[in-house]
């Protein structure tokens, strides 16, 4: 794994930049119109989401540019943020205490090591499998027997969507793909920048044509119409990106279509466990976003099924 | 403050460690010192409200800490004394040589704010025990002081009573409007009040099926 800089991949960098530019100056210019009072919530929702746009595209330039470990730093501190507010949100009681410190402490760095050292099929099982074993038997051995079952499957499952399915982003640096060594870096700009986009459109098709709405329950902003509008035009726009990909054209169309909807459904999931514990947002930590776990909740399940898709067609 | 440089570190380390998200703080200007009081769950209770504080304040403010606790070893006497600025109190035997309550009046006379944690002691549970009477005494002693209430969310899950190790979750910090000693009012109802004040100040359940 040999990551230089690429051109293509500035290109790639260059063209967000100016959609974030573009997006900032039609805010602006529509102020007037989108604001009339000078106090209204909905432009200033809207500047936070512009200004919090800046600094993601900054953090992930910065990782991309730095290479590999600078990637896998901002992930993992991307992972361990996930990790804390998804704990803090689900009641723990004093017996989990170890475990999680467990997690926290060892769990998350040594996943994010195994990546950095290529240990490829560790990486893959460390944590479905040991840390799996490991989190009930830590518990158990703290005596509490409250809760057990549901306790070890909260732990459990903060432990794979917040630190295995992220760390899916810098396992793709891992993939040796014929034709395309050293190039890998486009690949994880290309599935964050399908499913941010995708995220955006859906609430614009959305907002704009919404109005079947999908589940009233979980979340009544994603509409029939946001998601269709959505998946149409991201996927458009994933097709026309072939070129920075190791996909063809239609490739690229149809795995666009494929973390659409994978950034579709993890946000979902998300959503009902937020609905269950009864909260909006996992945190502040983004101004106009919530928290790190409501920002990344779609790239949680698009990152998995993205590295077996490209792991399984177009890797060795 | 001789290490600056180092407690502007110790509290980006702890607000860092501890999320430390800071709720509706309180419009009180500060001029005039005040007294924070908070639950008490664990060891990095006042830390936390320290470190929390801005900048200014951060320097003016003294916490109420154990003396058996915090003069132990070579670390905890060095930030107890030299970076927290704590008035170390025997919880043991009080007597009239050790009593701290003149010591608090000194600080406050002299600019200081103070940290108190009126329950005496760490809470098992999380809830909030009623409160010792220390806390009368001072505000009887200092009339128009304001004393604010701080709920301390999380805390007791971050470090609990026997754990060495702190666990990274988000504290919240809810900060109430301050309250007031009012004249003829007897110990027990300002005892409760206060601890009302603070009970008020914690998130409402969610539908907790646990």
């Amino acid at each position: 794994m040999n990551l230089g800089i690429d051109t293509e991949l500035l290109i790639l960098v260059g063209m967000v930049i100016a959609l974030i530019s573009l997006a900032h100056g039609i805010a602006r210019g529509m102020r007037n119109r989108l604001d009339p009072t000078g106090s209204g919530t909905f432009y200033q929702n809207l500047m936070a989401r512009i200004y919090a746009w800046w600094g993601m595209i900054a953090v992930l330039a910065v990782a991309l540019l730095l290479g590999e470990i600078g990637t896998l730093i901002i992930f993992a501190i991307i992972s361990f943020q996930a990790l804390r507010e998804f704990v803090t949100m689900t009641p723990t009681r004093p017996g989990d205490h170890r475990a999680l410190c467990w997690s926290f402490f060892f769990i998350l760095p040594a996943q994010y090591l195994a990546i950095g050292l290529d240990l490829e099929v560790m990486s893959w099982i460390f944590i479905p499998v040991y840390a799996f074993i490991f989190m009930p038997v830590r518990a158990a051995l703290a005596e509490d027997t409250v809760d057990f079952l549901s306790r070890t499957a909260k732990a459990q499952w903060a432990l794979m969507i917040c630190v295995y399915f992220v760390s899916h982003g810098p396992m793709l640096l891992m993939i040796d793909i014929p034709g395309y060594e050293a190039e890998n870096m486009k690949l994880l700009f290309f599935i964050i920048l399908i499913v941010q986009l995708s995220d955006v459109l859906q609430y614009v098709w959305g907002k704009s044509i919404g109005k079947t709405p999908i589940s009233k329950k979980l979340s009544p902003n994603k509409t029939v119409e946001g998601l269709v509008g959505g998946i149409a035009s991201t996927s458009l726009v994933g097709a026309l990106l072939w070129w920075a990909t190791p996909f063809s054209p239609w490739g690229a169309w149809g795995i666009s279509i494929v973390l659409c909807l994978m950034g579709f459904l993890g946000g979902l999931v998300l959503s009902a466990i937020k609905r269950d514990r009864g909260i909006k947002d996992y945190g502040t930590m983004i101004p106009g976003h919530g928290g790190m776990m409501d920002r990344i909740d779609s790239l949680c399940f698009a990152a998995p099924v993205f590295y077996r898709i490209v792991l399984f067609y177009y890797g060795t | 403050m001789k290490y600056t440089r180092v407690s502007i570190c110790l509290a980006f380390c702890i607000r860092a460690l501890c999320g430390c998200i800071v709720r509706s703080f309180p419009k009180h200007d500060f001029k005039q010192p005040a007294v924070f009081f908070s639950n008490h769950t664990s060891n990095l209770d006042f830390p936390v409200i320290w470190a929390t504080l801005p900048k200014q304040l951060r320097g003016k403010v003294r916490p109420l800490a154990a003396a058996d606790y915090w003069s132990n070893g070579k670390l905890r006497p060095f930030l107890s004394t030299q970076i927290f600025n704590a008035i170390l109190i025997e919880r043991k035997a009080v007597t009239r040589e050790n009593n701290p309550l003149p010591r608090m009046q000194e600080a406050l006379d002299a600019g200081s704010s103070l940290i108190i944690f009126p329950e005496g002691t760490r809470s098992l549970s999380g809830e909030i025990a009623p409160f010792k009477p220390g806390i009368h005494h001072l505000a009887e002693s200092q009339k128009d002081r304001p004393f604010i209430p701080v709920y301390l969310e999380n805390l007791f899950r971050i470090l609990p009573k026997g754990e060495r190790f702190p666990l990274p979750l988000v504290a919240t910090l809810h900060f109430g409007e301050p309250i007031y000693w009012q004249e003829g009012e007897s110990r027990n109802d300002f005892l409760e009040r206060a601890r009302l004040a603070l009970v008020e100040l914690q998130p409402k359940a969610t539908n907790d099926s646990e």
